[in-house]
Protein backbone atom coordinates (compact mmCIF):
# COMPACT_ATOMS: atom_id res chain seq x y z
CA UNK A 1 0.00 0.00 0.00
CA UNK A 2 2.20 2.39 -1.47
CA UNK A 3 -0.08 5.55 -1.29
CA UNK A 4 -1.42 4.97 2.29
CA UNK A 5 2.42 5.23 3.62
CA UNK A 6 2.62 8.28 1.14
CA UNK A 7 -0.29 9.79 2.86
CA UNK A 8 0.98 9.03 6.38
CA UNK A 9 4.77 10.18 5.80
CA UNK A 10 2.65 13.59 4.38
CA UNK A 11 0.63 14.14 7.00
CA UNK A 12 3.76 13.14 9.70
CA UNK A 13 6.33 15.88 7.71
CA UNK A 14 3.26 18.50 8.20
CA UNK A 15 2.70 17.77 12.03
CA UNK A 16 6.59 17.68 11.95
CA UNK A 17 6.19 21.38 10.46
CA UNK A 18 2.98 22.43 12.33
CA UNK A 19 5.54 21.53 15.89
CA UNK A 20 8.63 23.38 14.26
CA UNK A 21 6.58 26.54 13.91
CA UNK A 22 4.87 26.15 17.16
CA UNK A 23 8.42 26.13 18.70
CA UNK A 24 9.77 29.45 16.71
CA UNK A 25 6.64 31.28 17.40
CA UNK A 26 6.67 30.38 21.39
CA UNK A 27 10.30 31.14 21.16
CA UNK A 28 9.94 34.46 20.12
CA UNK A 29 7.26 35.07 22.01
CA UNK A 30 8.76 33.94 25.62
CA UNK A 31 9.96 36.94 26.74
CA UNK A 32 6.79 38.52 26.73
CA UNK A 33 5.09 34.73 27.17
CA UNK A 34 7.33 35.22 30.86
CA UNK A 35 6.89 38.26 31.68
CA UNK A 36 2.88 37.47 31.44
CA UNK A 37 3.32 34.32 33.91
CA UNK A 38 5.75 36.40 36.02
CA UNK A 39 4.35 39.56 35.93
CA UNK A 40 0.70 39.57 34.86
CA UNK A 41 -1.02 36.58 35.59
CA UNK A 42 0.51 35.20 38.95
CA UNK A 43 0.23 38.80 40.85
CA UNK A 44 -3.12 39.07 39.42
CA UNK A 45 -4.21 35.45 41.39
CA UNK A 46 -2.20 36.52 44.39
CA UNK A 47 -3.46 39.81 44.52
CA UNK A 48 -6.91 38.07 44.42
CA UNK A 49 -5.76 35.83 47.05
CA UNK A 50 -4.45 38.85 49.28
CA UNK A 51 -7.13 41.01 48.90
CA UNK A 52 -8.55 38.14 51.02
CA UNK A 53 -6.39 38.80 53.85
CA UNK A 54 -4.85 40.86 55.73
CA UNK A 55 -0.93 40.99 54.57
CA UNK A 56 1.83 43.15 56.00
CA UNK A 57 4.77 42.26 53.88
CA UNK A 58 6.73 41.48 57.55
CA UNK A 59 4.89 39.02 59.21
CA UNK A 60 2.21 36.30 58.00
CA UNK A 61 -0.95 36.75 56.38
CA UNK A 62 -4.39 35.82 58.06
CA UNK A 63 -7.23 34.81 56.21
CA UNK A 64 -9.96 37.50 56.57
CA UNK A 65 -12.24 36.43 54.08
CA UNK A 66 -14.52 39.35 52.01
CA UNK A 67 -13.45 41.75 54.98
CA UNK A 68 -11.55 43.83 53.01
CA UNK A 69 -14.43 44.24 50.71
CA UNK A 70 -16.68 45.27 53.49
CA UNK A 71 -14.17 48.08 55.28
CA UNK A 72 -13.39 49.69 51.86
CA UNK A 73 -17.59 49.96 51.53
CA UNK A 74 -17.53 51.48 55.11
CA UNK A 75 -14.15 53.32 54.35
CA UNK A 76 -14.59 57.15 55.21
CA UNK A 77 -11.61 58.00 53.25
CA UNK A 78 -12.36 55.64 50.33
CA UNK A 79 -15.77 57.45 49.96
CA UNK A 80 -13.87 61.01 49.81
CA UNK A 81 -11.22 59.32 47.58
CA UNK A 82 -13.73 57.93 44.86
CA UNK A 83 -15.82 61.05 45.01
CA UNK A 84 -12.42 63.09 44.21
CA UNK A 85 -11.64 60.63 41.45
CA UNK A 86 -15.36 60.71 40.01
CA UNK A 87 -14.89 64.86 39.91
CA UNK A 88 -12.06 64.04 37.69
CA UNK A 89 -13.65 62.04 35.53
CA UNK A 90 -17.41 63.51 35.21
CA UNK A 91 -16.40 67.48 35.35
CA UNK A 92 -12.36 67.25 34.04
CA UNK A 93 -12.87 64.99 30.97
CA UNK A 94 -15.53 66.71 28.91
CA UNK A 95 -13.68 69.84 29.91
CA UNK A 96 -9.98 68.24 29.03
CA UNK A 97 -12.11 66.63 25.80
CA UNK A 98 -13.48 69.69 24.42
CA UNK A 99 -10.55 71.38 25.04
CA UNK A 100 -8.70 69.16 23.05
CA UNK A 101 -10.70 69.23 20.40
CA UNK A 102 -11.32 73.13 20.17
CA UNK A 103 -6.90 73.10 20.40
CA UNK A 104 -6.87 70.42 17.68
CA UNK A 105 -9.52 72.67 15.49
CA UNK A 106 -7.07 75.76 15.81
CA UNK A 107 -4.08 73.43 14.37
CA UNK A 108 -5.96 72.26 11.55
CA UNK A 109 -6.87 75.55 10.34
CA UNK A 110 -4.15 77.17 8.16
CA UNK A 111 -2.81 79.62 9.60
CA UNK A 112 1.08 81.23 9.72
CA UNK A 113 3.54 79.49 11.34
CA UNK A 114 1.33 76.44 11.69
CA UNK A 115 4.27 73.93 12.68
CA UNK A 116 5.28 76.28 14.99
CA UNK A 117 1.93 76.16 16.59
CA UNK A 118 1.69 72.57 16.51
CA UNK A 119 5.07 71.77 18.78
CA UNK A 120 4.09 74.95 21.15
CA UNK A 121 0.49 72.89 21.56
CA UNK A 122 2.43 69.77 22.00
CA UNK A 123 5.93 71.09 24.28
CA UNK A 124 4.03 70.53 27.79
CA UNK A 125 3.46 66.85 27.21
CA UNK A 126 7.12 66.42 27.27
CA UNK A 127 7.61 67.98 30.43
CA UNK A 128 8.25 65.45 33.45
CA UNK A 129 5.01 65.32 35.59
CA UNK A 130 7.32 66.27 38.59
CA UNK A 131 8.76 69.10 37.08
CA UNK A 132 5.24 70.43 35.83
CA UNK A 133 3.82 70.09 39.44
CA UNK A 134 6.34 71.59 40.94
CA UNK A 135 5.72 74.61 38.24
CA UNK A 136 2.58 74.62 38.42
CA UNK A 137 2.85 74.93 42.58
CA UNK A 138 4.48 78.20 41.84
CA UNK A 139 2.20 79.22 39.47
CA UNK A 140 -0.63 79.14 41.71
CA UNK A 141 0.41 80.60 44.22
CA UNK A 142 -1.93 82.87 45.09
CA UNK A 143 0.50 86.02 46.04
CA UNK A 144 2.88 85.55 43.94
CA UNK A 145 2.23 83.28 41.23
CA UNK A 146 1.98 84.23 37.22
CA UNK A 147 -1.70 82.95 37.55
CA UNK A 148 -3.14 85.47 39.94
CA UNK A 149 -0.31 87.79 39.07
CA UNK A 150 -1.99 88.22 34.82
CA UNK A 151 -5.91 87.72 36.96
CA UNK A 152 -4.97 90.96 39.03
CA UNK A 153 -3.88 92.78 35.86
CA UNK A 154 -7.28 92.68 34.55
CA UNK A 155 -8.76 93.45 38.26
CA UNK A 156 -9.53 89.79 39.05
CA UNK A 157 -8.86 87.95 42.50
CA UNK A 158 -7.83 85.16 42.03
CA UNK A 159 -8.56 82.06 44.52
CA UNK A 160 -5.80 80.38 46.76
CA UNK A 161 -6.25 77.50 44.38
CA UNK A 162 -3.92 74.82 45.86
CA UNK A 163 -4.10 76.37 49.45
CA UNK A 164 -8.38 75.95 48.75
CA UNK A 165 -10.06 73.08 49.24
CA UNK A 166 -12.54 74.11 46.19
CA UNK A 167 -9.73 75.22 44.03
CA UNK A 168 -7.49 72.29 44.25
CA UNK A 169 -9.36 69.71 41.55
CA UNK A 170 -10.13 72.98 39.28
CA UNK A 171 -6.09 73.85 39.52
CA UNK A 172 -5.70 70.29 38.22
CA UNK A 173 -8.09 70.49 35.53
CA UNK A 174 -5.98 73.61 34.42
CA UNK A 175 -3.39 71.51 34.69
CA UNK A 176 -4.81 68.61 32.64
CA UNK A 177 -5.97 71.29 29.92
CA UNK A 178 -2.35 72.49 29.97
CA UNK A 179 -0.70 69.17 29.03
CA UNK A 180 -3.15 67.32 26.58
CA UNK A 181 -0.93 67.46 23.42
CA UNK A 182 -1.03 63.90 23.30
CA UNK A 183 -5.31 63.76 22.87
CA UNK A 184 -4.58 66.84 20.82
CA UNK A 185 -2.50 65.08 18.17
CA UNK A 186 -4.85 62.15 17.92
CA UNK A 187 -7.77 64.73 17.05
CA UNK A 188 -5.44 66.32 14.84
CA UNK A 189 -4.63 63.45 12.62
CA UNK A 190 -8.72 62.39 12.62
CA UNK A 191 -9.29 65.90 11.67
CA UNK A 192 -6.69 65.46 8.91
CA UNK A 193 -8.40 62.01 7.77
CA UNK A 194 -11.90 63.81 7.15
CA UNK A 195 -12.46 64.12 3.12
CA UNK A 196 -12.21 67.55 1.77
CA UNK A 197 -14.95 67.18 -0.31
CA UNK A 198 -17.47 66.91 1.92
CA UNK A 199 -16.69 70.28 3.42
CA UNK A 200 -16.78 71.66 0.11
CA UNK A 201 -20.54 70.29 -1.29
CA UNK A 202 -21.68 71.72 2.08
CA UNK A 203 -20.16 74.71 1.42
CA UNK A 204 -22.63 74.74 -1.82
CA UNK A 205 -25.37 73.97 -0.44
CA UNK A 206 -24.64 76.66 2.13
CA UNK A 207 -24.16 75.53 5.15
CA UNK A 208 -21.84 77.62 7.68
CA UNK A 209 -19.05 77.31 10.10
CA UNK A 210 -21.17 75.51 12.95
CA UNK A 211 -23.24 73.39 10.85
CA UNK A 212 -20.47 72.48 9.23
CA UNK A 213 -18.72 71.44 12.38
CA UNK A 214 -21.19 69.45 13.38
CA UNK A 215 -23.22 67.74 11.20
CA UNK A 216 -19.63 66.96 9.08
CA UNK A 217 -16.57 67.00 11.65
CA UNK A 218 -18.45 66.08 14.98
CA UNK A 219 -19.49 62.53 13.26
CA UNK A 220 -16.48 61.96 11.22
CA UNK A 221 -14.25 62.06 14.06
CA UNK A 222 -16.65 60.76 16.46
CA UNK A 223 -14.23 56.69 16.80
CA UNK A 224 -11.67 59.03 17.66
CA UNK A 225 -13.72 61.15 20.00
CA UNK A 226 -14.71 57.16 21.91
CA UNK A 227 -10.88 55.87 22.15
CA UNK A 228 -9.51 59.70 23.64
CA UNK A 229 -13.17 59.60 26.22
CA UNK A 230 -12.01 55.62 26.99
CA UNK A 231 -8.09 56.31 27.15
CA UNK A 232 -8.45 59.42 29.91
CA UNK A 233 -11.35 57.70 31.93
CA UNK A 234 -8.81 54.53 32.57
CA UNK A 235 -5.77 57.04 32.87
CA UNK A 236 -7.83 59.60 35.01
CA UNK A 237 -9.02 56.56 37.61
CA UNK A 238 -4.98 55.91 38.01
CA UNK A 239 -4.27 59.59 38.31
CA UNK A 240 -1.23 59.72 40.83
CA UNK A 241 1.88 61.72 40.39
CA UNK A 242 0.67 65.67 39.36
CA UNK A 243 -1.91 65.71 42.80
CA UNK A 244 0.42 63.93 44.96
CA UNK A 245 3.88 66.32 43.89
CA UNK A 246 0.98 69.45 44.10
CA UNK A 247 -0.32 67.96 47.66
CA UNK A 248 3.01 67.51 49.34
CA UNK A 249 4.51 70.94 48.00
CA UNK A 250 2.04 73.43 48.22
CA UNK A 251 0.97 72.23 51.49
CA UNK A 252 5.29 72.32 52.94
CA UNK A 253 4.38 68.97 53.96
CA UNK A 254 6.01 66.31 52.41
CA UNK A 255 4.88 63.10 51.81
CA UNK A 256 2.56 62.73 54.96
CA UNK A 257 0.67 65.47 53.13
CA UNK A 258 0.76 63.49 49.53
CA UNK A 259 -0.78 60.78 50.84
CA UNK A 260 -3.48 62.30 52.80
CA UNK A 261 -4.48 64.78 49.86
CA UNK A 262 -4.00 68.11 51.25
CA UNK A 263 -5.51 70.34 51.46
CA UNK A 264 -8.27 69.03 53.74
CA UNK A 265 -8.19 65.66 51.48
CA UNK A 266 -9.14 67.50 48.23
CA UNK A 267 -6.26 65.65 46.39
CA UNK A 268 -6.93 62.52 47.81
CA UNK A 269 -7.45 60.32 44.47
CA UNK A 270 -8.33 56.81 44.67
CA UNK A 271 -4.66 55.55 43.65
CA UNK A 272 -2.84 57.45 46.45
CA UNK A 273 -5.22 56.01 48.49
CA UNK A 274 -4.54 52.50 47.58
CA UNK A 275 -0.76 53.42 47.56
CA UNK A 276 -0.87 54.77 50.82
CA UNK A 277 -2.38 51.98 51.96
CA UNK A 278 -0.09 49.20 50.34
CA UNK A 279 2.97 51.26 51.21
CA UNK A 280 3.02 53.55 53.79
CA UNK A 281 0.18 51.67 56.35
CA UNK A 282 1.57 48.50 54.96
CA UNK A 283 -2.17 47.08 55.07
CA UNK A 284 -1.39 45.29 51.77
CA UNK A 285 -4.38 42.73 51.70
CA UNK A 286 -6.71 46.07 52.08
CA UNK A 287 -4.97 47.52 49.17
CA UNK A 288 -5.11 44.69 47.22
CA UNK A 289 -8.73 44.69 47.80
CA UNK A 290 -9.05 48.80 46.65
CA UNK A 291 -7.25 47.59 44.07
CA UNK A 292 -9.99 45.02 42.83
CA UNK A 293 -12.73 47.38 43.32
CA UNK A 294 -10.10 49.95 40.99
CA UNK A 295 -10.33 47.71 38.51
CA UNK A 296 -14.51 46.86 38.61
CA UNK A 297 -14.97 50.87 38.48
CA UNK A 298 -12.45 51.92 35.21
CA UNK A 299 -14.55 48.16 33.55
CA UNK A 300 -17.97 49.60 34.56
CA UNK A 301 -17.41 53.25 33.44
CA UNK A 302 -15.52 52.31 30.17
CA UNK A 303 -18.89 49.73 29.25
CA UNK A 304 -21.15 52.35 30.29
CA UNK A 305 -19.19 55.05 28.22
CA UNK A 306 -19.25 52.41 25.25
CA UNK A 307 -22.80 51.78 25.54
CA UNK A 308 -24.04 55.65 25.71
CA UNK A 309 -22.20 56.53 22.89
CA UNK A 310 -21.87 53.65 20.36
CA UNK A 311 -25.98 54.33 19.45
CA UNK A 312 -25.28 57.82 18.79
CA UNK A 313 -23.05 57.21 15.90
CA UNK A 314 -25.13 56.81 13.05
CA UNK A 315 -23.12 58.20 10.83
CA UNK A 316 -20.21 56.05 10.99
CA UNK B 1 -6.22 86.78 10.55
CA UNK B 2 -9.17 86.34 13.69
CA UNK B 3 -7.99 82.67 13.08
CA UNK B 4 -4.62 83.52 13.08
CA UNK B 5 -4.90 85.77 16.34
CA UNK B 6 -6.98 83.02 18.18
CA UNK B 7 -4.32 80.23 17.61
CA UNK B 8 -1.58 82.63 18.53
CA UNK B 9 -3.21 83.34 22.19
CA UNK B 10 -4.01 79.50 22.56
CA UNK B 11 -0.27 79.28 21.98
CA UNK B 12 0.65 81.87 24.39
CA UNK B 13 -1.11 79.75 27.02
CA UNK B 14 1.05 76.81 26.02
CA UNK B 15 3.78 78.76 26.02
CA UNK B 16 3.79 81.51 29.27
CA UNK B 17 4.41 79.26 32.06
CA UNK B 18 7.94 77.79 30.34
CA UNK B 19 9.10 81.31 29.80
CA UNK B 20 7.77 82.66 33.54
CA UNK B 21 9.70 79.36 34.46
CA UNK B 22 12.77 80.17 32.16
CA UNK B 23 12.94 83.75 33.63
CA UNK B 24 11.91 82.66 37.59
CA UNK B 25 14.87 80.45 37.49
CA UNK B 26 17.41 82.94 37.27
CA UNK B 27 16.43 84.84 39.76
CA UNK B 28 17.35 85.63 43.11
CA UNK B 29 14.99 84.18 45.98
CA UNK B 30 13.91 87.64 46.82
CA UNK B 31 12.89 88.68 43.34
CA UNK B 32 10.84 85.08 43.58
CA UNK B 33 9.07 86.40 46.42
CA UNK B 34 8.61 90.05 45.93
CA UNK B 35 5.18 91.66 45.56
CA UNK B 36 4.03 93.15 43.28
CA UNK B 37 5.45 90.93 41.18
CA UNK B 38 8.55 91.72 38.44
CA UNK B 39 8.18 89.65 35.61
CA UNK B 40 11.70 90.43 34.52
CA UNK B 41 14.96 89.27 37.06
CA UNK B 42 16.52 92.17 38.71
CA UNK B 43 19.52 90.63 37.54
CA UNK B 44 20.15 87.29 35.90
CA UNK B 45 21.99 84.70 38.32
CA UNK B 46 23.37 81.93 36.36
CA UNK B 47 24.66 80.64 39.59
CA UNK B 48 21.12 79.49 40.20
CA UNK B 49 21.78 76.33 38.05
CA UNK B 50 25.03 75.52 39.36
CA UNK B 51 24.07 75.86 43.05
CA UNK B 52 20.48 73.57 42.22
CA UNK B 53 22.81 70.87 40.60
CA UNK B 54 25.10 71.00 43.39
CA UNK B 55 23.17 71.77 46.19
CA UNK B 56 21.38 67.98 45.66
CA UNK B 57 23.59 65.06 44.30
CA UNK B 58 21.93 65.72 40.79
CA UNK B 59 24.97 64.21 39.18
CA UNK B 60 24.22 60.56 41.27
CA UNK B 61 20.14 61.32 40.28
CA UNK B 62 20.98 61.50 36.85
CA UNK B 63 23.64 58.27 36.85
CA UNK B 64 20.65 56.41 38.29
CA UNK B 65 18.25 57.82 35.64
CA UNK B 66 20.34 57.33 32.66
CA UNK B 67 21.22 53.78 33.67
CA UNK B 68 17.07 52.84 33.92
CA UNK B 69 16.55 54.92 30.29
CA UNK B 70 19.51 52.93 28.89
CA UNK B 71 18.20 49.51 29.55
CA UNK B 72 14.77 50.13 29.46
CA UNK B 73 15.43 51.43 25.87
CA UNK B 74 17.30 48.19 24.90
CA UNK B 75 15.04 45.65 26.82
CA UNK B 76 11.98 47.04 24.93
CA UNK B 77 12.95 47.22 21.53
CA UNK B 78 14.36 43.31 22.14
CA UNK B 79 11.55 41.97 24.38
CA UNK B 80 9.09 43.69 22.48
CA UNK B 81 10.51 43.33 18.67
CA UNK B 82 10.45 39.68 19.06
CA UNK B 83 7.17 38.75 20.47
CA UNK B 84 6.02 40.82 17.58
CA UNK B 85 7.77 39.02 14.72
CA UNK B 86 6.00 36.18 16.29
CA UNK B 87 2.84 37.39 16.45
CA UNK B 88 2.72 38.54 12.86
CA UNK B 89 5.18 36.38 10.69
CA UNK B 90 5.03 32.92 11.91
CA UNK B 91 2.10 30.90 11.48
CA UNK B 92 2.13 29.10 14.69
CA UNK B 93 -1.63 27.38 16.34
CA UNK B 94 -2.31 29.23 19.15
CA UNK B 95 -1.18 32.50 17.18
CA UNK B 96 -4.65 34.48 18.00
CA UNK B 97 -5.47 33.45 20.67
CA UNK B 98 -1.76 35.10 22.36
CA UNK B 99 -3.20 38.31 20.64
CA UNK B 100 -5.88 38.33 22.35
CA UNK B 101 -4.32 37.57 26.12
CA UNK B 102 -2.20 40.46 25.30
CA UNK B 103 -4.50 42.91 24.55
CA UNK B 104 -6.58 42.20 27.23
CA UNK B 105 -3.68 42.76 29.77
CA UNK B 106 -3.78 46.41 28.50
CA UNK B 107 -7.07 46.79 30.24
CA UNK B 108 -5.99 45.72 33.39
CA UNK B 109 -4.76 48.62 35.68
CA UNK B 110 -1.23 48.38 37.14
CA UNK B 111 -2.43 48.91 40.78
CA UNK B 112 -3.75 44.70 40.64
CA UNK B 113 -0.42 43.41 39.88
CA UNK B 114 1.74 45.89 41.76
CA UNK B 115 1.56 44.81 45.12
CA UNK B 116 2.42 40.96 44.41
CA UNK B 117 5.09 42.00 41.91
CA UNK B 118 6.18 44.43 44.92
CA UNK B 119 6.83 41.14 46.93
CA UNK B 120 8.39 39.34 44.18
CA UNK B 121 11.19 42.03 43.99
CA UNK B 122 10.85 41.98 47.91
CA UNK B 123 11.24 38.48 47.98
CA UNK B 124 14.61 38.09 45.32
CA UNK B 125 16.34 41.49 47.86
CA UNK B 126 15.68 43.47 44.95
CA UNK B 127 14.20 46.83 46.60
CA UNK B 128 16.09 50.04 46.97
CA UNK B 129 18.31 48.63 43.75
CA UNK B 130 17.93 49.43 39.97
CA UNK B 131 16.98 45.97 38.81
CA UNK B 132 12.24 46.46 39.64
CA UNK B 133 12.74 49.31 37.56
CA UNK B 134 15.39 47.61 34.71
CA UNK B 135 13.99 44.24 34.41
CA UNK B 136 9.97 44.06 33.63
CA UNK B 137 11.54 46.10 30.44
CA UNK B 138 12.83 43.03 29.37
CA UNK B 139 9.81 40.90 29.64
CA UNK B 140 8.14 42.42 26.92
CA UNK B 141 5.69 45.50 27.04
CA UNK B 142 2.08 44.76 25.75
CA UNK B 143 1.71 48.00 23.45
CA UNK B 144 5.08 48.04 22.08
CA UNK B 145 4.88 44.61 21.24
CA UNK B 146 1.33 45.33 19.96
CA UNK B 147 2.64 48.02 17.96
CA UNK B 148 5.42 47.30 16.23
CA UNK B 149 2.90 43.66 15.13
CA UNK B 150 0.94 46.10 13.42
CA UNK B 151 3.59 47.55 11.96
CA UNK B 152 5.43 44.03 10.70
CA UNK B 153 2.32 43.62 9.12
CA UNK B 154 2.59 46.03 6.55
CA UNK B 155 5.96 44.96 5.19
CA UNK B 156 5.21 42.70 2.20
CA UNK B 157 5.30 39.18 2.70
CA UNK B 158 7.21 38.43 -0.45
CA UNK B 159 10.12 40.07 1.14
CA UNK B 160 10.10 37.11 3.70
CA UNK B 161 9.19 34.73 1.59
CA UNK B 162 12.18 35.43 -0.75
CA UNK B 163 14.39 35.51 2.36
CA UNK B 164 12.96 32.31 4.02
CA UNK B 165 13.85 30.43 0.34
CA UNK B 166 17.43 31.54 0.45
CA UNK B 167 17.58 29.82 3.64
CA UNK B 168 17.37 32.48 6.34
CA UNK B 169 16.55 31.90 9.23
CA UNK B 170 14.38 33.36 11.44
CA UNK B 171 16.03 35.47 13.57
CA UNK B 172 17.97 36.63 10.15
CA UNK B 173 14.78 37.78 8.81
CA UNK B 174 13.96 39.75 11.87
CA UNK B 175 17.40 41.18 11.98
CA UNK B 176 17.78 41.84 8.40
CA UNK B 177 14.92 41.86 6.62
CA UNK B 178 12.20 43.16 8.77
CA UNK B 179 14.37 45.68 11.68
CA UNK B 180 15.80 47.54 9.16
CA UNK B 181 12.44 48.42 7.02
CA UNK B 182 10.91 49.01 10.62
CA UNK B 183 13.22 51.93 11.74
CA UNK B 184 10.61 54.47 12.32
CA UNK B 185 8.71 52.25 14.38
CA UNK B 186 11.57 51.12 16.73
CA UNK B 187 12.48 54.80 16.77
CA UNK B 188 9.31 55.41 17.99
CA UNK B 189 9.34 52.73 20.82
CA UNK B 190 13.14 53.79 21.55
CA UNK B 191 12.02 57.60 22.15
CA UNK B 192 8.75 56.73 23.93
CA UNK B 193 10.46 53.88 26.16
CA UNK B 194 12.67 57.42 26.84
CA UNK B 195 10.44 59.47 27.50
CA UNK B 196 8.27 57.51 29.47
CA UNK B 197 11.13 56.38 31.86
CA UNK B 198 12.74 59.53 32.06
CA UNK B 199 9.34 61.43 33.16
CA UNK B 200 8.88 58.21 35.31
CA UNK B 201 7.79 59.33 39.03
CA UNK B 202 5.51 55.93 40.32
CA UNK B 203 7.83 53.08 39.78
CA UNK B 204 11.05 55.02 41.31
CA UNK B 205 8.81 55.75 44.48
CA UNK B 206 8.10 52.37 44.67
CA UNK B 207 10.90 50.73 44.69
CA UNK B 208 14.19 53.48 45.71
CA UNK B 209 14.61 54.22 49.16
CA UNK B 210 18.21 55.47 50.16
CA UNK B 211 19.45 58.73 48.10
CA UNK B 212 22.04 56.92 46.43
CA UNK B 213 19.63 55.44 44.47
CA UNK B 214 17.26 57.84 43.61
CA UNK B 215 16.44 58.92 39.92
CA UNK B 216 15.67 62.84 39.38
CA UNK B 217 12.08 62.76 39.66
CA UNK B 218 12.12 61.21 43.57
CA UNK B 219 15.31 63.61 44.06
CA UNK B 220 13.44 66.54 42.58
CA UNK B 221 10.11 65.75 44.81
CA UNK B 222 12.62 65.18 47.66
CA UNK B 223 13.98 68.19 47.40
CA UNK B 224 11.04 71.16 47.08
CA UNK B 225 9.44 69.08 50.50
CA UNK B 226 12.55 68.83 52.47
CA UNK B 227 12.93 72.32 53.09
CA UNK B 228 10.67 74.30 54.90
CA UNK B 229 10.97 77.86 52.73
CA UNK B 230 11.35 76.50 49.81
CA UNK B 231 14.09 77.76 47.46
CA UNK B 232 11.78 78.29 44.63
CA UNK B 233 14.73 79.29 42.27
CA UNK B 234 16.73 76.15 42.75
CA UNK B 235 13.74 74.41 42.25
CA UNK B 236 12.69 75.79 39.16
CA UNK B 237 16.61 75.69 37.83
CA UNK B 238 16.48 72.17 38.52
CA UNK B 239 12.99 71.58 36.57
CA UNK B 240 14.44 73.15 33.43
CA UNK B 241 17.14 70.77 34.17
CA UNK B 242 15.09 67.83 33.85
CA UNK B 243 13.01 68.89 31.59
CA UNK B 244 15.03 70.11 28.62
CA UNK B 245 16.48 66.71 27.22
CA UNK B 246 12.97 65.41 27.21
CA UNK B 247 12.24 68.50 24.71
CA UNK B 248 15.76 67.78 22.53
CA UNK B 249 14.58 64.13 22.06
CA UNK B 250 11.36 65.51 20.74
CA UNK B 251 13.24 67.97 18.39
CA UNK B 252 15.74 65.03 17.14
CA UNK B 253 13.24 62.49 16.55
CA UNK B 254 9.87 64.65 16.02
CA UNK B 255 8.47 62.09 13.91
CA UNK B 256 8.50 58.84 15.81
CA UNK B 257 7.09 61.06 18.47
CA UNK B 258 4.09 62.61 16.41
CA UNK B 259 3.65 59.58 14.46
CA UNK B 260 3.31 57.05 17.40
CA UNK B 261 1.39 58.85 19.65
CA UNK B 262 -1.38 59.99 16.69
CA UNK B 263 -1.08 56.28 15.18
CA UNK B 264 -1.49 54.21 18.78
CA UNK B 265 -2.55 57.25 21.19
CA UNK B 266 -1.49 55.99 24.65
CA UNK B 267 -0.88 58.21 27.97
Amino acid sequence: MPSGLAISAASERRRARTARQLAIGLAFLSPWLIGFLSLTLYPMLASAYYSLTEFNIVTASRWVGLGNYVSALRDPEVRLAIGNTLYMVVVGIPIQQVSAFLFASLLNIRVRGQNVFRTVYFLPYLMPPVAAGLMWTYMLNPKYGLVNSILRLVGVRGPAWLLNPLWAKPALILIWVWSLGSATLIYLAALQDVPKELYESAQIDGAGRWARMRNITIPMVSAVTLFNVVMAIISAFQIFTTPYILAQTSSGGGAGAAVQGAPQGSLLFYTIYLYANAFTYLRMGYASALAWILFALIFVFTVLVIRWYLPKQTVM
Amino acid sequence: MASQLLVAVVGLFFLLPFLDLALSSLKPLSDIVAFPRNYWPHRFLWRNYMDALTLMPFGVYLRNTLIICVFAVIGHVLSSALPAYSLSRVRWPGREAALLILLSTMMLPGQVTMIPVYVIFHRLHMINTLYPLIIPAFLGSAFFTFMLRQFFLTIPSELVDAARVDGCGELGILVRVIAPLSKPALTTVTVLTFLWTWNDFFGPLLYLQSPSRWTISIGLAQFSSRHGQISWNLLLAASVAFTLPTIAAFFIAQDAFVQGISTTGFK
